[in-house]
């Protein structure tokens, strides 16, 4: 819908491109420009108004409108028996998640930044292209079926298992860049002195690659907060399920949708991970820098 | 079969400062390796054994699986149903990644290049808002928006009564999916487009290159790399996205069942888990011939440097 106002064609007027051509040109292509650009942020804004104007109207419809103003809307959370508990676990799941991808990717990174292990790089290679095919669409079936024998089927730390597998090659590339990028005189230093190797990890190495945690760590999150498939497929009771899945629910069962429940839900869900996006983009601004510059 | 593509780590800096050892490495490495083994490794593995069998959720075939052989396959590819979605599949890829995110993205980094300031800020922050908010949510949002008879779409056009979910069910889902996706074309054309000398541009649009002629000549030779990794990680991501599930579920009557949708209901709704993870193992394989092609690409630009 937004691409039919692309530039418009130059006049061919004068083909031997004379100097107003030109700048007549250059104003249309301008003007081209301008009309795309606001086509663009109306495709994109156009779904979201929803979600601003509902929670907040006193007779929410499913049309994005002028609100009349209420909070009273957000009395329906608490009514509910799950949405509440639903964000709660939605946390339990990204923390637990976040935790294990943190402190188990940074002892391995840690380790392959030091330590000469044969066939480093491909062994790091190959967990690469592993994580990125063996996605949870891909392997839902065997996935579903191993949780099921390993007695993790309504387990929420088998989600936090199961995510944190797929997550760990990449959390562990990523880190291990970070420490090869630091000094390794403070460790040699530190050794003189006595120090174990965890307490070197803990006290030298942990607060030197900070920024590299925090970047895994928010990844983790974003990436766990997000997720419907996995907690989806092995959670059945609705009392563990996070908020992805109490979302749908909401939506799909039961006859007649509550808005006022599902537009002031949808709202809070959506609430942390806006806030870290203007967090991290204000903070670091947020796009890429060349790391993906192949 | 990848060899020259492995990816350069840098050398590391001077070897085991803290004293680690071989031994205490390994321990280092353990509970990652775990984690991996068991729930990246072994379900790939296993995926390929169970597709072998005629597994099922409840039943005879529950208790006691057969091994099967290939009929999954053959199975598979005589299948009306698997044909349509793979075809489906197809559309999706190539319409809502392909074209729709690849597209829509260079366009608007193309468009906000020498720009900064309120206007460029503000159609970033949508696009990448859009990018980051949960799947289920932005469902609902679409759900919402096209609507048949209170949708905003309608009202704003002015034609209620328009059924897109029903009617158009896939040129929904590809729209939705170009919405969704389009943040991350968007930044890395931005990244690539700074690659491109401002001067050169002026110089071709003063000679009286077209917008047309610009692209082709000055601008596309230095970022064809960044089409190309651009084009093949949205063609994988796309292709296991499980979002229009969200939506329409793989219907009206299956019309919009791309492969994701497929599996999840013919293994997990209908209990065919020795047939659906030999569709799976299908999509691994596609999954790996797109992975290999961008590592494969990625070692020869490295080469080249």
């Amino acid at each position: 819908m937004s691409t039919a106002t692309r530039t418009p064609p130059a006049p061919a007027t004068d083909p031997a491109g004379e100097g107003p051509t030109i700048a007549v040109r250059h104003l249309l292509a301008q003007i081209g420009r301008y009309v795309f650009l606001c086509a663009v942020l109306g495709f994109f804004a156009l779904p979201l108004l929803w979600l601003t104007t509902a929670p907040f109207d006193d007779t929410p419809t499913v049309t994005a409108s002028l609100p009349q103003f209420t909070l009273d809307n957000f009395r329906a959370l608490l009514d509910n028996p799950y949405a509440l508990s639903s964000l709660r676990n939605s946390v339990y799941l990204a923390a637990g998640t976040a935790a294990l991808v943190v402190t188990f990717a940074a002892l391995a990174a840690y380790a392959l930044s030091r330590v000469r292990v044969p066939g480093r790089d491909a062994l790091l290679y190959g967990l690469l292209l592993l994580s990125s095919i063996v996605t949870g669409t891909a392997t839902m079936v065997p996935l579903f079926e191993l949780a099921f024998r390993l007695n993790l089927i309504d387990s929420r730390l088998g989600v936090i298992l199961i995510l944190s597998g797929g997550l760990l090659p990449a959390a562990i590339f990523i880190l291990k860049d970070f420490m090869d990028s630091t000094p390794t005189s403070y460790e040699e230093s530190a050794r003189v002195f006595g120090a174990s190797p965890l307490q070197i990890m803990r006290h030298i190495v942990v607060p030197l690659v900070r920024p590299g945690l925090a970047t895994v760590g928010v990844w983790a999150v974003a990436n766990v907060w997000g997720n419907f498939l996995v907690p989806f497929l092995l959670l059945r009771s609705p009392d563990k399920a996070p908020a992805a899945v109490i979302m749908y629910t909401l939506y799909t069962e039961g006859g007649q949708a509550d808005l006022r429940l599902l537009s002031t839900f949808s709202l809070l869900y959506s609430l942390p991970v806006a806030l870290m996006f203007v967090f991290v983009s204000s903070r670091y601004g947020f796009r890429f820098h060349g790391g993906i510059k192949r | 079969m990848v060899e020259g593509a492995r990816p350069v780590t840098g050398a590391s800096p001077a070897p085991d400062a803290a004293g680690l050892g071989r031994a205490r490495a390994t321990g280092f490495l353990v509970p990652s390796m775990v984690l991996i083994l068991l729930f990246l490794v072994v379900p790939a593995v296993w995926t390929i054994y169970l597709g072998l069998t005629n597994y099922r959720l409840t039943g005879l075939a529950a208790a006691n699986p057969q091994i099967v052989g290939l009929d999954n396959y053959t199975r598979a590819l005589g299948d009306e149903r698997f044909r349509t979605s793979l075809v489906l599949t197809l559309q999706f890829v190539l319409g809502s990644a392909v074209i729709g995110q690849a597209g829509l993205g260079f366009a608007i980094a193309f468009a906000l290049r020498d720009r900064s300031g309120p206007l460029r800020r503000v159609v970033e922050a949508f696009v990448l808002l859009s990018w980051i908010l949960p799947s289920s949510v932005v469902a609902f949002l679409w759900i919402a928006l096209l609507d048949r008879d209170a949708g905003t779409l309608n009202a704003l056009l002015g034609i209620p009564g328009t059924a897109w979910l029903l009617d158009h069910p896939m040129l929904s889902i590809i729209i939705f999916n170009t919405w969704r996706g389009t943040a991350f074309s968007m930044m890395l054309y931005a990244a690539a487009l700074e690659n491109v000398p401002r001067s050169h541009l002026e110089t071709a649009r003063l000679a009286g290159a077209s917008t047309w002629q610009q692209l082709r000549d000055v601008v596309f030779p230095r970022i064809r790399g960044h089409v190309l990794t651009n084009l093949l990680l949205i063609s994988l991501w796309t292709f296991n996205d499980f979002a229009p599930f969200l939506i329409t579920a793989g219907g009206p009557e299956q019309r919009s069942e791309i492969l994701p949708v497929y599996v999840y209901k013919v293994a997990l709704s209908g209990g065919e888990l020795g047939f659906g993870a030999a569709i799976s193992f299908i999509m691994l394989l596609i999954n790996l011939v797109i992975a290999l092609v961008y590592l494969r690409m990625l070692g020869r630009r490295k080469e080249k440097a």
